[in-house]
């Protein structure tokens, strides 16, 4: 069981409490009627599914209830940093060398 | 019996008192402090089991939790039977009732041993993938139940098991895994810093390898009272948990580790009320791995025969257990440790008629002190075969020459043959953990490459043998997790002085060489799947490359052991055929459970009525007094029907539905979702995520609303009511509250967070309960004090709010029958009382309770749709024919965008219809597929599948409703649903079937 940082509540709380979100920062569109057909297709079904760092969201399900995202490794299940919704991507490689010292 | 194999004196076990038990129905007697494996031995019994395919005779090969043959089934009585346990790891207690198995009918005569006789070849790697191919049918019916009686392990139990199963979490700043020299010393430092420290032991007793050691001595004390002596200072530690009978069997994300005790099969009167086993959920800052190392057997042929047996496992018996595995040996050894197991062995009073070295000259002063004590020490030398099937006669012992070539065999009388083949580390924690595995070539072993973030590995498992090295790579260990931990403590060192005692050095993997004809002799690498070493080149010679292969062709280091004492084995033989080096061939994946976990542990408390919350609704004790029927419905329990005067089910729910036309029925909604959407926001926020506009609703009226998801599926609907400009009373299908709530909150929270609206479940707030007929207004008037329920005055679809029974009200003008209907939502907890009073003044009327069934058959007369029985997540609002329910209008909803998708709008999509059978007496099953022609050519897809069939008192006949390709241009159509006896004939119609322009609703 993983332990994930809530970034609203500031604690380590065990994955029981959470639900898995998804790929973070897939963005609806403003207006999606003028979004062509392909490119909506790809907003609805299409994933990076990367193995290594994937950023994705969360939610605090049984505890806050907030949505917010987080940066984990898909392999070692390690998680590098959790941040709320709506604040920008952060730079992976930074991050993965920070991790690394 | 008399007790012939004890030894004179020594070991732990406590002679003073005397534990009778059975094996295979034959009493026998034992001691505290003994295995089942141990007194087994004691009483002169070596044949223990069958094996897996051969069903060749076995006796016990190890001491411990890697014991491959020695598999018994326990059964304490009660229900409670336990297959496929180690009887190297069951403790003795008075009255234990032991079996072995996968023989018929008894373990010495065995009728499946023919499998050992037929010609050679048969049985081999790869067997079932070559024998039982075609035909397909045949598995099921003829090769599977076969196998399974042939080829087997011990019998599931056949009764739910009475014990129950505890789980605990726990948290400390250093685990230890394995109570050893290396565990000891470990736990011994971090104690010492003040760190927790969880210390746990798959064993009975704490102390690992020194618990088997005669003659070695820790700083001046004996290796087994060092153990004791370390133990008491820990017990006296506050912060330190010891938890022997408790094996960490599996390594999680951020140092989670899974822990299962054993707390009652050790006692022979456990009380009832103790859980079997506590699953432990460590969470450990710091983790020192201890779990010490598995001693190789070396494969040469016959290798299998009871009395054939690890030296460290004849060593731990003679020792730790005072039992004599036997009165003659002959140590076949390619490890200095085949020496230790010697000495103690004729301490023991066993004659060690030969000590049989593979390695050209040992020499050294190992050789040279068993030489002293007038032991015959043979280098390059090897085991060529062994006499006897029940039990060993013989060995036959040659020399390899200068060539390289085998020499003929001399005959040396034994009955017990031990092999050292070496110490393989017990990485799988490390390598569990992801930790990546080096191949040390001079020593030949895996061993950590370097420690996990948060871990480190001390003792055997990391190469470190010696017991001095491994106390102080242990306590080391311990010291610098402590610190990692966040402990302050200098300490790092400790130099113990052990003497007596002969570190391990040296081994041997793969097949020893022979002079015996290789298509006739089975020389084994895995005894618990009966792979030789003839198999593994098979396999390597038709083709198999990689290891992990092999292991699935050849079934080597399969099964309950995992392949503990046979992987090295296995897989030197496999990089010897392909001619490469060891780490060039790689290894096979440790996954979890280091050894077989109960289904019982994993559960816990979860199962009976705990398995899954039960929600009941306000008026459960009432229908349940009135003899309703219950269904599952997600974690429901509600009414399904409620019979009368021993009514069928079939004929309840005929009376309620035609009751409910005729004058009227109660029915419990409570459990449909209710989401409280309140602020300034509330309607545009409704407007983006239905289908429907709600900007125009008026307060105090209701509308339909359809709930998309993203991609233009449904995903619910449900009856939405505008209590205020900024108040709607949402209400949701009894299953999608909670996905409806989190839906509607990813939106909120994440595209729209600009709306000013706050949302609440308020599913168990309200009691709801349909008053549905003709006769609804008559039997609410007299109970609302201050609501106008008049035709007018409360149209259909619209909302107030009053008293009811005097308890403050949210009454709904809905129907999802097709009758005048209300719905009264009164809190919670007044909801029996307001049921009760509701159905008193319903009973002047002639009304029935009504039940789910009763619910399902009215509302499919009208065409309503149930969503995710109507729909499947492929449906669209126009495949329901609900394009009504969208609001043209609006700019954008959560699905909009989507449904203009090509595939959205082909005329070929499935769409909802009615189907009418031509007979109709006949009622169709839900689910049957649909198709053009009745006796589709075979292959043929078909045109879609029945959604929902009852038979409907109102129309006298049954219905149907279906999704059709293309459908609604199929009306008047004849399609069948093809069934095992026949196609049934059935017309497309509209999906509405009783009073379609909606006069009952309005009455």
């Amino acid at each position: 069981m993983l332990l994930i940082r809530c970034p609203y509540c500031q604690t380590d709380r065990p994955e029981l409490e959470f639900r898995y979100g998804g790929e973070a920062h897939v963005s609806r569109a403003q207006d999606p009627s003028s979004v062509p057909d392909a490119a909506w297709a790809e907003f609805l079904y299409m994933r990076t599914n990367p193995k290594g760092f994937h950023v994705e969201r969360w939610r605090h399900t049984h505890g806050c209830g907030r949505f917010f995202n987080a940066v984990r490794h898909t392999v070692t299940d390690r998680f590098l940093a959790t941040y709320r919704a709506g604040e920008p991507k952060p730079d992976l490689e930074a991050l993965a060398r920070e991790a690394a010292r | 019996m008399t007790v012939s194999f004890r030894t004179a004196s020594g070991g732990r076990i406590d002679r003073d008192r005397t534990i009778r038990f059975t094996f295979d129905g034959t009493a026998y007697r034992g001691h505290p402090g003994d295995t089942l494996a141990s007194a087994l031995l004691a009483n002169g019994v070596r044949l223990m089991g069958r094996s897996f395919k051969y069903h060749r005779p076995r006796g016990v090969l190890a001491a411990g939790a890697e014991e491959p043959n020695a598999l018994v089934s326990v059964d304490r009585g009660g229900g409670r039977w336990t297959p496929n346990l180690r009887a190297t790891q069951v403790e003795l207690h008075e009255g234990l009732v032991a079996t072995s198995q996968n023989r018929w009918p008894s373990l010495s005569h065995d009728v499946g041993e023919l499998n050992d006789v037929v010609p050679p070849g048969v049985f081999s790697a790869g067997f079932y993938y070559k024998t039982f191919m075609q035909p397909a049918s045949a598995w099921a019916n003829l090769y599977e139940p076969f196998i399974r009686r042939a080829a087997g392990l011990g019998q599931a139990p056949s009764q739910a098991d009475p014990d129950h199963y505890t789980h605990r979490y726990a948290f400390c700043d250093v685990l230890v895994v394995g109570a050893g020299a290396a565990g000891l010393a470990a736990a011994l430092a971090a104690a010492q810093a003040g760190a927790r420290v969880i210390l746990c032991d798959e064993q009975a007793e704490c102390g690992g390898g020194l618990l088997g050691e005669r003659d070695a001595v820790i700083d001046g004390v004996p290796a087994s009272d060092w153990a004791a002596s370390t133990l008491a200072t820990l017990s006296g530690d506050k912060r330190v948990t010891l938890l022997p009978r408790t094996q960490c069997f599996g390594a999680y994300a951020q140092n989670f580790f899974g822990l299962v005790q054993r707390l009652t099969d050790h006692l022979p009167h456990p009380d009832p009320r103790m859980p079997r086993e506590r699953l432990w959920k460590v969470r450990a800052r710091q983790v020192v791995l201890a779990t010490g190392a598995i001693e190789r057997p070396l494969v040469f042929p016959e290798n299998d025969r009871p009395g054939v047996m690890l030296a460290g496992a004849a060593r731990a018996y003679v020792n730790r257990y005072g039992a004599k595995p036997g009165d003659r040996a002959v140590v076949f050894t390619a490890c200095d440790s085949g020496y230790a197991a010697a000495h103690d062995l004729t301490a023991a009073g066993i004659v060690v008629s030969a000590i049989v070295d593979l390695r050209p000259g040992p020499d050294g002063p190992v050789a040279a002190t068993a030489r002293g004590a007038g032991l015959d020490v043979r280098s390059n030398a090897v085991v060529t075969g062994v006499e006897g099937r029940l039990g060993v006669r013989a060995a036959m012992v040659a020399t390899i020459a200068g060539n390289g070539l085998v020499g003929p065999s001399e005959r040396i009388s034994c009955d017990l043959v031990l092999m050292a083949g070496g110490w393989t580390p017990a990485v799988h924690l490390h390598s569990q953990m992801r930790g990546k595995l080096r191949f040390d070539a001079e020593r030949e072993m895996y061993v950590p490459a370097a420690p996990v973030e948060g871990s480190r590995s001390a003792g055997a498992c990391n190469g470190t043998f010696g017991i001095a090295e491994a106390l102080a790579e242990g306590f080391s260990a311990g010291a610098d997790a402590a610190r990692a931990a966040g402990r302050e403590w200098s300490e790092r060192d400790w130099s113990p002085v052990v003497s007596g005692e002969i570190v391990p050095d040296g081994g041997f993997h793969g097949a020893v060489p022979h002079d015996r004809d290789v298509q006739k002799v089975k020389a084994f690498v895995d005894f618990q799947n009966d792979v030789t070493e003839k198999d593994i080149r098979l396999a390597v010679r038709e083709g198999f490359r990689s290891i992990e292969h092999v292991k699935r062709y050849t079934t080597n280091g399969m099964a309950t052991d995992q392949g503990k004492t046979s992987n090295m084995n296995g897989l030197a033989i496999a990089a010897g055929s392909l001619g490469k080096p060891i780490p060039e061939v790689g290894l096979t994946t440790f996954r979890a459970p280091y050894t077989p976990v109960t289904f019982g542990a994993f559960a816990g408390h979860s199962r009976g009525d705990l398995f899954d919350p039960i929600r009941r609704t306000p008026t459960h004790d009432w229908a349940r007094a009135q003899g309703a029927v219950f269904e599952d419905v997600g974690m429901w329990k509600r009414a399904w029907y409620i019979p009368r005067g021993g009514e069928t089910m079939h004929a309840a729910v005929l009376r309620e539905c035609r009751t409910v036309r005729e004058t009227g029925g109660l029915f419990d909604a409570s459990t449909l979702g209710k989401i409280e959407v309140v602020g300034p926001d509330a309607a545009e926020f409704l407007n983006r995520l239905y289908t429907n506009p709600w900007t125009k609703l008026e307060t105090g009226r209701c509308r339909y609303g359809l709930m998309l998801n993203e991609a233009g599926f449904v995903m619910d609907d449900g009856v939405v009511g505008r209590l205020a400009p900024d108040r709607f009373h949402v209400t949701t299908t009894t299953g999608g509250a909670p996905r409806v709530l989190a839906h509607m909150e990813d939106y909120l929270q994440t595209e729209f967070p600009e709306l000013r609206v706050w949302l609440t479940s308020t599913t168990e707030q309200w009691a709801v309960i349909a008053v549905q007929g003709p006769n609804a207004r008559a039997v609410l008037q007299p109970l609302v004090a201050d609501i106008d329920m008049a035709r007018e005055a409360m149209p259909h679809m619209s909302v107030r709010e009053g008293t009811i029974c005097g308890v403050p009200a949210r009454l709904f003008r809905v129907s999802f029958t097709g009758e005048l209907g209300f719905e009264v939502n009164v809190p919670a907890e007044y909801g029996q009382a307001v049921w009760e009073a509701i159905w008193a003044e319903s009973q002047k009327h002639g009304f029935c309770a009504y039940g789910t069934e009763a619910m399902h058959v009215l509302r499919a007369e009208k065409g309503y749709i149930i969503v995710g029985q109507e729909t499947d997540g492929t449906v669209t609002p126009s495949d329901l024919g609900l394009d009504w329910a969208i609001g043209k209008a609006k700019p954008d909803f959560v699905g909009k965008r989507s449904l203009a998708r090509p595939d959205m709008l082909k005329p070929d999509r499935k769409q909802l219809v009615g189907l009418l059978t031509v007979d109709p007496a006949v009622v169709l099953e839900e689910g049957a597929q649909i198709t053009a022609e009745a006796s589709p050519v075979k292959g043929t897809a078909a045109l879609g599948h029945v959604t929902s069939a009852y038979e409907s008192a109102a129309l006298g006949r049954s219905i149907a409703m279906a999704l059709v390709a293309g459908g609604r241009s199929r009306l008047g159509e004849t399609l069948y649903v093809p069934m095992p006896n026949a196609a049934i004939a059935v017309t497309v119609v509209e999906p509405v079937f009783l009073d379609r322009e909606g006069s009952r609703l309005d009455a």
